[in-house]
């Protein structure tokens, strides 16, 4: 270890000596056994965009079917199982895992000047434990026995009773084991967040990108077992005969919808924090300029996460609570409110004061705050709860949620894929079919999403495989299928120009938007170890700073590690090499999963014993003190 | 489909024909101008800083400290803080506090008829407590009378709406819950299950019929009455083949042998409009087909495809069709 002054010259050798300690293997074994966080990123990318493909020809077929009354594309059987795995696959295995596991894993340990995350093994052991449990779920729909009773599940329709076949155990399943992926990846993220962070940076310092994380994985982390505890009672109320939700034997069906909700609330913050995260990091490049009420968007990021917490039952106004519970919840919903006005005044104030470049990203963000503040109104319209209770389970709700789970979630999903991909390719992209897609998805989204605001109060429900005609709905219905695919068209814009980028376009150099964040001081694409000189961290905007000495860390495997909050240093950590047990593990939790699906309780308990024998082993391979 | 009826059907909440309605219609129409205005702050203020936009590119604005962090503060602790609290607090009093009242649940004291509806899958089933009057998916009620309407299930949760006249109340097992209807005109409006509940959850609509004091008092009068000994030969017979064959395991015709309480109640069924919970219309052809193919119709509901003869089925239909 040394200290290294700027302009942080180094040596070949060292460079060298770095790149042998820190590759990964050649091949599809390295990839495998891969514990880099970039490459693991870049491995959930490519799943999860394969996930939101299968989700949005859900969707699309699902607005084929309602294109016009009384149609017959499908039936109600194949609807249900759909509308059920669309909701799933957005949720579960598209935006947390793009967001958290791709975003969250190539950039963080960047943005905080680490060269991994605080456990490597446990990050990879993620990511296939996420790729089994898609692989599981999906299953049963090529089976024809997917989950059919929405993403909701909600009893008694999802009991044995009035459910008998295997979808809902794909359901129950599905989720416990994804969950287990997603606490994972919670724990790592507030780890690496608190401790792995470059000398300096304290918490004043750290960029809100990595606010956003922390935030949203202390949400999983709080919200997850809520939802294990109502799919572990249910999958027991199915298939061993407990009675938590059968009101024949004293159990309650309300309470599957109170753990679903104190999980399912958060989880819509957990949805969109860390896309605030990705706003939050474009605005101050493209604006070229710091965000304005920094101190207050830091905490109205955490602050939304926690109060998320509060609001649950405003899912459940028309279970017939009483109207004193009801006003809680309402006064908890109106509270809600604030942190995300203070965010959206902050960005709008950061683009005004700021000199804003329109580009590609940009335009995205700008979208997002459209969209966002358009379905945050109509969330705030909730807070009135007989106006709640009229158009609850309605399309007016699916209007409201899509703008805020699509517009301020997948829009700066979209707007940092173009703003990265010059770090993660080395590459550009090509500017007009960029803002091409943007005018696309931002017209095709409005298109398709707007009018259900007006069906909804004209009286559609949710959830309906098909309507009559005759009641004013027909029009709209056509407009927001022609919208869906106008957005389809936008999306395959945006995926080829950056697929076409990759091959054709002008290498982009380390730093093509002179961004803040310590990510554009590498090279692009950052090296395996991402940082030969650790930086010493002055400002929550160290590229726009003169660069301090730093630490030369190339003896061993290793990286800093610090005090949670100051930033001080405090140790240096070995850190673990790449492994081929997180896969092997992994696969040893789907078949204890395959095993519970088809009731074979022995064999997964082998199955279980078989996993601790995989992590004894894996704890075999821990670096050796030397 | 437009069944017979004089006016355009309607399943729509900002067409109120209540005070409960119109209550939460004005609500909206209130809490729609505010987001407007909203949104055209946000859209002005995104607007505005396009036409500040650089052209200069990265790098050459960053050097200096940027005006405006002044400003920028001000705004955000004024309309992100201070604006949005005042104005939700403001909806908060009005509408949680004030308007909630008007479509709370009816004391029992307050209503003059109690109708008790069950939500099965997929149709609903109505009683009216005090007589014998069963019937299906078409509610009827007193125009200008506060009607309490109690609310449970046979099987799954449903949710009963019918957003002209007032907010949706959910059907869940083992509770009862309760929503007043007040219906100011009379007229036939249409309501559906919200709360998903299976593969027929689209089929399940029903309508309210408000209609004056007296026609509704024949109206259940007669509902309360046993079904009719059917007239001509045609029609006995297929009264025979419905209580000899499986029609019987599963519907009750009061006065009959036929006791099942699986589907509804026919006593009456030819004063209905339609079959199916407002699948299809109720006439003898639409019927015939609902019998012989109701799989078709309504794919998964708890009926099978019955196989008969055409001219027992015709018999069937007479019978059936006699039940006013």
């Amino acid at each position: 270890m040394a200290v290294v002054a700027p302009p942080r010259a180094v040596p070949e050798e060292t460079l060298d000596r770095l790149e042998r300690i820190w590759e990964s293997r050649p091949g599809l074994l390295g990839w495998l056994t891969t514990t880099d966080h970039k490459r693991i990123g870049l491995l959930y990318f490519w799943t999860t965009l394969v996930l939101f493909a299968a989700g949005g020809i859900e969707a699309l077929v699902m607005r084929t079917q309602l294109a016009e009354p009384n149609s017959h594309v499908v039936g109600p059987n194949t609807y249900d199982q759909l509308f059920s795995m669309h909701g799933i696959t957005m949720i579960f295995f598209f935006i947390i895992p793009m967001t958290t596991g791709a975003f969250g894993n190539y950039l963080i340990p960047l943005m905080i000047g680490a060269r991994d995350m605080a456990f490597p093994r446990m990050n990879a052991l993620s990511y296939w434990i996420f790729l089994a449990s898609a692989l599981f779920i999906y299953t049963s729909l090529f089976m024809g026995t997917a989950p059919n009773a929405g993403w909701f599940d909600y009893v008694p329709l999802a009991s044995k009773q009035f459910n008998p076949g295997r979808n809902i155990d794909f359901y129950c399943l599905g989720i416990i084991f994804n969950s287990i992926s997603s606490t994972l990846t919670a724990g790592q993220f507030i780890v690496t967040i608190f401790k792995s962070r470059a000398p300096g940076m304290s918490l004043n310092r750290m960029p809100l990108f990595c606010f956003a994380f922390l935030a949203a994985s202390f949400g999983l982390l709080f919200a997850l077992p809520a939802l294990s505890a109502d799919t572990i009672f249910l999958f027991l109320d199915r298939n061993v005969g407990t009675h938590f939700f059968d009101v024949t034997h004293g159990g309650s069906a309300l309470l599957w919808q109170h753990l679903f909700w104190i999980f399912g609330h958060p989880e819509v913050y957990i949805l969109i924090v860390p896309a605030f995260g990705i706003a939050t990091s474009i605005i101050p490049a493209f604006t070229q300029r710091k965000l304005v009420a920094f101190p207050l968007v830091a905490i109205a990021e955490l602050l939304v996460v926690f109060i998320g917490f509060g609001v649950w039952a405003h899912h459940m106004y028309a279970v017939g609570m009483q109207t004193i519970s009801l006003v809680f919840f309402a006064a908890a919903t109106a509270m809600v409110v604030i942190p995300s006005t203070i965010q959206v005044f902050a960005w709008c104030m950061s683009l005004v004061t700021g000199t804003a470049i329109y580009k590609t990203p940009l335009l995205f963000i700008g979208g997002f705050i459209f969209m966002f503040v358009t379905g945050g109104l109509t969330g705030i319209m909730f807070v009135a709860i007989p106006f709640d209770q009229q158009v609850t389970d309605t399309y007016f709700i699916i209007a409201h949620f899509h703008y805020i789970i699509f517009g301020a979630a997948v829009f700066p999903i979209f707007g940092g894929m173009y703003y990265w991909f010059p770090k993660v390719t080395g590459k550009l992209y090509f500017e007009l079919p960029g803002q091409i897609s943007f005018w696309l998805i931002f017209v095709g989204t409005n298109l398709l999403f707007f009018p259900m605001h007006i069906v909804g109060l004209l009286g559609m429900t949710r959830r309906v495989y098909t309507y009559p005609s005759g009641l004013g709905w027909d029009a709209y219905n056509m407009a927001e299928t022609i919208g869906g695919f106008v957005t389809l068209a936008g999306i395959l814009l945006l995926l080829g120009n950056l697929a076409w980028s990759y091959l054709r376009a002008p290498a982009a150099g380390p730093d093509p938007w002179h961004g803040p964040t310590l990510e554009w001081t590498t090279t692009s694409p950052p090296p395996d170890y991402d940082y030969a000189v650790i930086p010493t961290v002055t400002s929550a905007y160290p590229n726009w700073e003169p660069a301090a000495a730093g630490l030369m860390l190339e003896r061993d495997h290793e990286q800093v590690a610090v005090t949670p909050v100051d930033g001080r240093l405090s140790e240096i950590v070995r850190m673990p090499h790449e492994s081929p047990w997180p896969p092997v593990l992994a696969l040893g939790l789907a078949l204890v999963f395959i095993s519970l699906l088809i009731g074979r309780y022995g064999v997964a308990g082998i199955m279980g014993i078989a996993c601790l024998l995989v992590l004894a082993a894996w704890h075999s391979q821990e670096p050796q003190e030397q | 489909m437009v069944l017979a009826s004089g006016c355009r059907e309607q399943q729509d909440s900002l067409a109120p024909k209540s005070h409960q309605a119109r209550d939460i219609a004005s609500l909206f129409w209130w809490m729609m101008g505010g987001a407007w205005i909203g949104l055209a702050l946000v859209v002005a203020l995104l607007f505005w800083s396009w036409k500040r936009r650089s052209r200069r590119g990265f790098g050459a604005d960053t050097e200096g400290p940027k005006p405006g962090e002044k400003q920028g503060w001000y705004t955000v602790v004024g309309l992100g803080i201070a604006m949005p609290i005042v104005v939700i607090s403001t909806l908060f009093v009005i509408s949680d506090l004030f308007v909630i009242k008007t479509t709370q649940a009816p004391a029992g004291t307050t209503t003059k008829l109690t109708v008790q509806v069950t939500g099965h899958q997929w149709w609903w089933e109505i009683r009216y407590p005090g007589t014998s009057a069963v019937t299906a998916n078409e509610l009827h009620i007193p125009v200008r009378t506060p009607v309490r309407i109690e609310l449970t299930t046979a099987d799954v949760i449903h949710s009963f709406w019918v957003p002209q006249l007032n907010r949706k109340v959910d059907a869940i097992p083992d509770k009862t819950n309760v929503l007043e209807l007040d219906a100011d005109a009379v007229g036939r409006y249409r309501g559906q299950c919200a709360e998903f509940c299976g593969l027929e959850h689209a089929h399940m609509s029903m309508y309210v019929v408000a209609e004056p004091r007296a026609d509704f008092d024949r109206w259940l009068a007669a509902e309360s009455k046993p079904a009719h000994t059917p007239s001509g030969s045609h029609a006995l017979a297929g009264q025979r083949i419905f209580l000899d064959g499986a029609c019987s395991s599963c519907h009750t015709i009061r006065g009959t042998s036929a006791s099942g309480y699986v589907g509804p109640d026919l006593t009456h069924l030819a004063s209905r409009s339609t079959i199916g919970a407002l699948t299809i219309p109720n006439d003898p052809s639409d019927m015939m087909e609902w019998i012989r193919h109701s799989q078709y119709v309504k794919p998964g509901n708890k009926m099978p495809d019955i196989k008969l003869p055409g001219s027992q089925l015709r018999e069937v239909v007479a019978y059936l069709e006699g039940l006013k």
